[in-house]
């Protein structure tokens, strides 16, 4: 298998499906870059984070879309283009921009299917950074996916290693539904081994990422690699755990997360958004209420703290779940016995 | 209108310390010590010197991801600013903020503010309250041109000329909306009469002289004080920089800003014409440029020496600890 960069997973993604379909454009801010610049180079960026670079040259300015700082308009544009027939890949730069653009959305994509009379087909996605990370601050480095995940209509991916954000890519643009699509601004460069050809990860299924004996570890995005780095010393001390990468937030996996936690009667979900409505309450809730009897001890929750992701590199490190914190708390749960 | 000897002066040192403070960042974040986005006003500075210098304390702005500018314009601290750009517990927003989020309610600067085209709706807030309150103060939202194409902009105008309410948009537009040309992104040919169209007046400015934006702003910002309702400023100058701080700046022709730097500089420019007609002396003004210069470097000393945040202070200025 080839290793390659996230980021690269991602543009093999767009450009294989752009090839396969001529329905399926790409929009969005810079995304080729330098229209209407000085020096006449065009693909001057690809994309802010470079994921959909060199689409113009084989797709050209038809199906790939440079717009204007418009998310509203992003997002509208990309629902109509998918109810007219199209299947629009749709980028906001940062999703803390969902906050300019959520009534298409939420409002309108999520839920046109089911009002229309399931007549409507609306195969959008929206593909978003997301996370901290970069030290840029509290507009720049949310989550955003425990709310999204809240609105029924629609499916939330959040890959963590380039063949899972391949795999997941791909099928989210042949979904016949909306998808958020978020990919972590830390995981770009992250390079990993990728399958060759045509690969799609249906959405709902979790991967079952190690096997262990003493507790179940769920783990979000760019949580994940810091689980397995904690994972990772633990076993040092003879302490294995199931790690469990939901993959999709929306349909979730909880089967499989409640079939390990009969195994292994302790849960631990790692989850950098703020911890109340978030997706580590949500499975917590979901073990409390059709797994309780499996559990040995309290369900750990280790999230990030109730505020908004601030600047500086200390306060961030302190925002955002470290391994070593991790590590320590799935020690002190194994402990307690 | 004839500017005093000493608003001329005050008005050269503002512009004089946004240039050194940008052009040192420019230099220190090559260290690595700064982190996060950087996004520098380099080449526009005559627009917020020019509007900011009708202003008082009273008076509220709101700025942009380009902030730093806005906010020396109205007054805020250099040193302070200079702390939160690093991160520092002592900054002016606790290290919270860095450069993207730089604000002080003291001085009526409202926050440089990271999501584009977020800021002008806030300043018609703040001009309803002036209208409430009857204090005669004059909001003021600085936009560019990717952020005049965002619909919570076109949203602002309309509704502040509704309500008619003391608020002025100034509309920078520095050539590019990150990659992208103004040209394409904006899609009026003319994006004065653009402006016009939503029923605000227009005084149309050059960006890079700071006595032309010094008056359209001061009959913009007179008109607002008189109960006249909104305005709108319309200025071109361009960013010397690239969008952020390692911007590889492909779209941009080679030379562009070269040729800026020497044929169009605002602050030259300024000098030039103050000089010439013998309204100050070179020497003074090249008295403010050493000044400046020391300020930035005790500001970035200060920076470097600062006490760094706790861990613990994540939680500080929240209504709920979990
Ligand atoms: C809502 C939103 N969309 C996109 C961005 C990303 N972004 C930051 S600055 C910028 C370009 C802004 O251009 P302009 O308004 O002309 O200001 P300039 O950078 O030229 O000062 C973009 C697209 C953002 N921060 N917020
Ligand atoms: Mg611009």
């Amino acid at each position: 298998m080839p290793t390659m960069t996230m980021r690269d997973a991602l543009n093999e993604v767009l450009f294989n499906e752009m090839r396969r379909d001529p329905n399926v454009i790409v929009l969005g801010e810079d995304i080729s870059g330098g229209a209407g610049g000085s020096s006449g180079t065009r693909d001057a960026a690809g994309g802010i984070f470079g994921v959909t670079k060199g689409l113009i040259h084989e797709f050209g300015e038809d199906r790939v879309i440079d717009t204007p700082i418009s998310e509203s308009s992003i997002v509208g544009a990309a629902n109509g283009a998918a109810l007219a027939g199209l299947r629009p890949v749709a980028e906001i730069m940062f999703a803390d921009f969902v906050g300019v653009c959520f009534d298409q959305i939420y409002n309108q994509a999520a839920k046109f299917r089911y009002m229309f009379g399931g007549k409507a087909r609306t195969p959008v996605v929206i593909r978003m950074s997301m996370g901290a990370g970069m030290n840029a601050g509290p507009q720049h480095s949310q989550t955003v996916y425990p709310m999204l995940t809240a609105v029924p209509g629609l499916k939330v991916a959040v890959p963590s290693t380039p063949a899972d954000a391949k795999g997941l890519l791909t099928t989210a643009i042949r979904d016949d539904d909306p998808v958020v699509f978020l990919e972590h601004k830390a995981l770009y460069a992250r390079k990993g081994e990728v399958p060759e050809g045509d690969y799609a990860i249906p959405f709902g299924e979790a991967a079952l990422v190690r096997e262990g004996a003493d507790a179940t570890v769920v783990a979000i995005a760019r949580m994940r690699g810091f689980a397995e780095r904690a994972l990772d010393t633990l076993a040092g001390d003879g302490i294995t755990c199931d790690l469990i990468d939901p993959r999709t937030t929306s349909p979730l996996d909880d089967e499989l997360i409640i079939e390990s936690v009969a195994n292994t009667g302790r849960l631990v979900i790692v989850d950098e958004s703020p911890p109340r409505c978030s997706i580590a309450a949500d499975i917590a809730g979901q073990v409390a209420q059709n797994g309780f009897h499996h559990l040995k001890a309290p369900i750990v929750q280790i999230t990030a703290p109730h505020a908004p992701p601030p600047f500086a590199r200390e306060l961030e490190r302190a925002y955002v779940p470290s391994p070593n914190r991790i590590e320590a708390e799935i020690r002190a749960l194994v402990a307690g016995g | 209108m004839q500017i005093s000897r000493q608003q001329m002066l005050r008005a050269y040192r503002q512009m004089a310390m946004i240039r050194a403070f940008e052009e040192r960042l420019h230099v220190e974040n090559r260290t690595g010590e700064i982190a996060g986005f950087i996004h520098l006003y380099a080449g526009q500075e005559a627009i917020a010197v020019g509007v900011c210098e009708n202003l008082t304390d009273r008076d509220h702005i709101i700025s942009t991801h380009r902030g730093h500018g806005h906010a020396i314009a109205k007054g805020c601290d250099v040193t302070a600013m200079m702390l939160e750009i690093y991160g520092s517990r002592d900054g002016m927003c606790k290290g919270r903020s860095g450069s993207m989020h730089i604000a002080d309610l003291d001085k009526g600067m409202l926050g440089a503010n990271a999501i584009v085209g977020g800021g002008p709706p806030i300043a018609v807030g703040a001009a309803i309250a002036s209208k409430v309150k009857k204090d005669g103060s004059v909001a003021v939202s600085f936009s560019g041109d990717g952020a005049s194409n965002q619909g919570t902009v076109f949203e602002a105008m309309n509704m502040a000329v509704v309500l008619k309410v003391p608020k002025v948009f100034v509309f920078e537009n520095n050539g590019y909306s990150e990659h992208t040309g103004a040209s394409y992104g904006v899609g009026t040919e003319d994006p004065v009469k653009r402006i016009a169209g939503f029923g605000l007046p227009v005084w149309e400015a050059d960006g890079t002289d700071f006595f032309s934006v010094h008056e359209a702003a001061r009959q913009a910002i007179g008109h607002a004080r008189d109960g006249n309702g909104p305005s709108a400023i319309y200025a071109e100058a361009m960013r010397y920089f690239g969008h952020f701080e390692g911007d590889p700046q492909l779209y941009r022709a080679k030379g562009e800003v070269d040729a800026l730097r020497t044929g169009n500089d605002c602050l030259l420019n300024f000098r030039r014409r103050t000089t010439d007609g013998a309204l100050l002396e070179a020497a003074e003004l090249d008295g403010i440029d050493r000044e400046t210069a020391d300020t930035v470097d005790e500001a970035v000393s200060a920076a470097k020496a600062a006490p760094r945040p706790s861990p613990e202070a994540v939680l500080e200025d929240v209504y709920a600890t979990y």
